[in-house]
């Protein structure tokens, strides 16, 4: 009698109607918003790499920013380019922002706007907003070469000629290097063409469901940092102490996960144990 | 919050819910969110195009009498035979002459970054330390997983073993990649949720005082 319960239970697990699934993740993602707490985060070397990198520049280097993401990777990019660029400027250091994705575009647009107020930064003088271009091969390898050939003017219409912050610079191997945050194909790109072809330093942001196919490029040296997700996100946070939604987001990241585990193992002993019936 | 954010954020409030309204089922809310935000994004794709390309590499360079740049001008105009029956044989020669282009100047710089540098990233001396430990294992489990794409052999006996560790292999990177899109995914929820909570908040707020 209690093994045939028992066998039941399993065929109700494997047959389980999807939305219970989603109603237990929503549940589990309120209990933080009600009770809220905190999960240590620890750093990675390839986040701290990245830290590094911006922390030992001196003020007045140069680094180029590319945020390439749209409105659907906000969660897991913006963070990651609220926290650097947040460092960038509490250090003077001066960044050139430049997108290859269309939509990069607002996202940059907005955080300038916000973090250009907070330390007091002016276009043209402390940072150069470039704008967007499309054919991110080509728009690399004339980077490369000089800014001007692409961007003859900034995002705003003025001529990079006449920017103060661009008189010190010709093309991308005056910076000290590149950091791309990006949701697409973009990083494939600054590998190829940005570190292939030249042969400066690129270190990339990249969303969770890119990074397992980045890490290849860290080993190999030819990116020297790498941002992962959310994860990512809150370790850069944790580094600088510049925080938006990445720490926020890790406690209930770990509860979803740790839900996300227990559907996987019922599931898979489900698996067995129905198997093994079927077999009979 | 001031009462036109009040008004954009219910706005983005009510949006969210509708796309939620999804994991119920189909149904007309999720429909019309989701092509306002498709018809939102063409939108502002073409606008932006037009004001930070199509404006100061073909109206300014005119107008300037940059005439080097007729020649790019007339080949993306030429792309636009395709529509045409008679006419559409024109546009083989942007095409042939953008595939030319990018042929040239992709393949050498791709076989140097994807396929001689992880080569030699593979390949790196081994030593008893955890590092060169780690680079034997990368090897085996490279060599293996590549066995496993070998169709002229059966996979069986030996063969069949290294190509077991070559699909353990692949096993292992695919779960990587599904632990990180799981991550991926929920930061989407969790990010919404914030804003959500944030935005009720605000919203009392708004209204008590």
């Amino acid at each position: 009698m209690i093994k045939e319960n028992a066998v039941d239970f399993w065929d109700k697990v494997m047959n389980l109607d999807r939305r219970w699934v989603y109603l237990s993740i929503a549940i589990v993602v309120i209990i933080p918003t009600v009770i809220p707490f905190q999960v240590p985060v620890a750093t990675t070397p390839e986040v701290k790499k990245v830290f590094n990198f911006i922390n030992r520049m001196e003020a007045g280097d140069y680094f180029y920013l590319g945020i390439d993401y749209d409105p659907s990777a906000l969660a897991e990019l913006d963070p990651m380019a609220y926290a650097i660029l947040n460092h960038a400027f509490s250090k003077d250091l001066k960044v050139v922002v430049g997108c290859l994705s269309q939509f990069g575009v607002a996202m940059a647009e907005t955080r300038l706007a916000e973090l250009s107020e907070k330390y007091d930064k002016k276009s043209g003088i402390d940072y150069c907003f470039l704008g967007y271009r499309p054919y991110p091969a080509i728009v690399i390898l004339t980077m490369g070469v000089d800014f001007r050939v692409t961007f003859p003017l900034d995002y705003y219409g003025v001529p990079l000629d006449s920017l103060p912050v661009m008189q010190g610079i010709k093309n991308l191997m005056n910076v000290k290097g590149v950091v791309d945050i990006t949701a697409g194909n973009v990083a494939d790109f600054w590998i190829t063409y940005g570190n292939g072809r030249f042969g400066f330093p690129v270190a990339l942001g990249v969303t969770g469901v890119m990074s397992a196919d980045y890490y290849q490029y860290l080993q190999s040296g030819q990116i020297f940092g790498l941002i992962s997700g959310i994860k990512g996100a809150a370790e850069y946070e944790e580094l600088s102490g510049f925080e938006t939604t990445g720490l926020a987001s890790i406690p209930y990241q770990t509860l979803t996960h740790a839900i996300i585990l227990i559907f996987i193992v019922m599931s898979n002993i489900g698996y067995f144990v129905t198997r093994g019936r079927k077999k009979r | 919050m001031t009462t036109a954010e009040i008004l954009w954020n219910t706005l983005a409030a009510i949006l969210t819910l509708c796309v939620f309204s999804f994991l119920i089922k189909d149904n007309p809310l999720y429909k019309f969110t989701e092509r306002l935000v498709a018809g939102v994004a063409a939108g502002y794709w073409t606008m932006l195009i037009y004001h930070t390309n199509f404006t100061d590499k073909v109206i300014l360079t005119m107008q300037n009498r940059q005439l080097a740049y007729i020649i790019p001008i007339l080949l993306g105009l030429a792309m636009w035979t395709r529509f045409s029956k008679n006419y559409s044989w024109i546009s083989r020669y942007p095409i042939a002459f953008y595939i030319g282009i990018s042929t040239g100047v992709s393949i050498p710089v791709y076989m140097y970054t994807s396929v001689f540098k992880q080569i030699s990233a593979t390949m790196v001396p081994f030593d008893l330390t955890y590092a060169g430990i780690n680079n034997i294992i990368v090897v085996i489990a490279v060599l293996c997983a590549l066995f496993y794409f070998f169709f002229s052999k059966e996979h069986t006996g030996t063969f069949g073993v290294i190509s077991k560790i070559g699909i353990y292999t692949l096993m292992i990177g695919f779960g990587a990649g599904f632990g990180m899109t799981v991550m991926g995914r929920v930061a989407l929820l969790v990010q919404r949720v914030i804003f959500l909570k944030d935005y009720f908040i605000a919203l009392k707020n708004y209204f008590v005082a």
